[in-house]
């Protein structure tokens, strides 16, 4: 998963500055690890340099370094194509999908978060369907059945949080804009 | 692709509670259909109507361009006994019966004689791998070994269109593939067209396409849950 995109994402309501983009990164994303505040910065400055995002003065108050970062028009971009990008369909992308799903909600809607959940399940009901047709084919054998049936059992799982999440998508778009 | 079998418009209803609200379907030749969606999404009145074992409220069932849905309950008998294979998920076969009296039953009722009857049953519980249980009564069975007698019944009059609800629903995870994947060879050597109901995506992967029921409708989108999102 990348944190740049996250960090676009949680920008895309507006300015902030590092700490407030590291706590909303931990409570936003409980499953992934916390962010460093050293990655933070570094991503941020990575994000600069690149012209996705810029310094939107200093706030003085909370201690030494108070830079707060806004989106660019660039970074607005890059952040919608990865929201609608369909991640390769592979076992354990759970936590990039979960992101994005919770990204989509912080910039973008209910709809958007929607539209990306059908492109994803697409793919995935397509890989699931080529992992099948290993497994019925008079050539396989057991261990291409073995290796079939794992990643089969996780995209199933995947395809299964998909479904749940989208019926919870409203209820997670009004909890995370609360 | 040559269509097989189509319903256009299928509403059914039980008392006020309506379970098809205007379904559209259709299955090639040698076509296998999945249609999946949460419980209650309709998917098992579906196959019922599309099977002529439910009538539709209203809408069409074609096959070989005639309605159904406007023939008779004898007719519509008749086509389930020859055109049509039924497969549900257990309890089909009449326990009195041994293995090879089950399966050769429906060709008895077309009137094929007991001796042609017998070879043919035979034949089939063969190919499904429990032609030495011809003699059983599906009680000494195990739930693998009655379901591929089971789907033996449904194919022995090599139907046109096996109807599937959960076939491998009350079976254990392993035992159910290999029954579904004996299944899907089968019919794809036969050229059978299929219509498989299942809730679960990995089941409906076996299919060539899917259709997700969401209350009563297809849903375009494919998720099963489009409108409540």
């Amino acid at each position: 998963m990348s944190t740049s995109h996250v960090l676009l994402g949680l920008l895309a309501a507006g300015p902030r500055h590092g700490y407030d983009l590291k706590r909303a990164h931990d409570e936003r994303l409980p499953q992934a690890k916390p962010l460093a505040y050293g990655q933070v910065y570094s991503t941020l400055g990575r994000l600069e340099r690149d012209g996705l995002v810029e310094q939107r003065g200093q706030d003085r108050e909370g201690g030494p370094d108070r830079t707060s970062y806004a989106l660019t028009d660039a970074g607005r971009a890059r952040l919608s194509e990865w929201l609608t990008a369909v991640e390769p369909p592979a076992p354990y992308v759970t936590s990039t999908l979960f992101a994005k799903v919770v990204v989509s909600l912080l910039a973008a809607d209910t709809g958007t978060a929607t539209d990306y959940l059908v492109a994803q399940r697409a793919a995935h009901t397509a890989r699931l369907r080529e992992l099948t047709a290993v497994k019925t084919a008079p050539a396989s054998t057991v261990g291409d059945v073995v290796a079939a049936d794992y990643a089969i059992a996780h995209l199933d799982a995947d395809l299964r949080w998909l479904q749940t999440t989208l019926l919870r998508v409203a209820d997670l778009h009004r909890e995370v804009n609360r | 692709m040559t269509t097989v079998l189509r319903g256009s418009g299928m509403h059914r209803a039980y008392g006020p509670t309506p379970a098809l609200r205007g379904v559209d379907i259709e299955v090639g030749e040698g076509e296998i259909v999945a249609v999946t969606g949460p419980s209650g999404c309709g998917k098992s009145t579906l196959l019922h109507c599309l099977a002529g074992i439910l009538r539709v409220d209203s809408g069409e069932v074609r096959f070989r361009d005639q309605d159904i849905a406007l023939w008779t309950e004898a007719a519509r008998s008749r086509l389930r006994r020859t055109e049509f294979g039924v497969l549900f998920q257990f309890g089909q076969l009449v326990p009195e019966l041994t293995a090879a009296e089950n399966v050769a039953l429906p060709l008895l009722l077309a009137g094929a004689h007991r001796r042609e009857a017998r070879k043919a049953a035979t034949m089939w519980l063969g190919r499904f791998g429990v032609g030495d249980l011809a003699d059983q009564l599906p009680g000494a069975m195990s739930g693998g070994q009655q379901q591929r007698c089971a789907v033996a019944r449904a194919l022995v009059t090599e139907p046109k269109v096996l109807f599937a609800d959960e076939p491998t629903g009350a079976l254990d995870v392993l035992t159910g593939e290999q029954v579904l994947r004996e299944i899907v060879h089968v019919v794809r050597e036969q050229g059978t067209s299929v219509v498989l109901v299942t809730h679960e995506a990995q089941i409906a992967a076996y299919a060539d396409r899917e259709i997700v029921l969401r209350d009563g409708v297809v849903d375009a989108t494919g998720l099963g849950l489009g409108a409540r999102a």
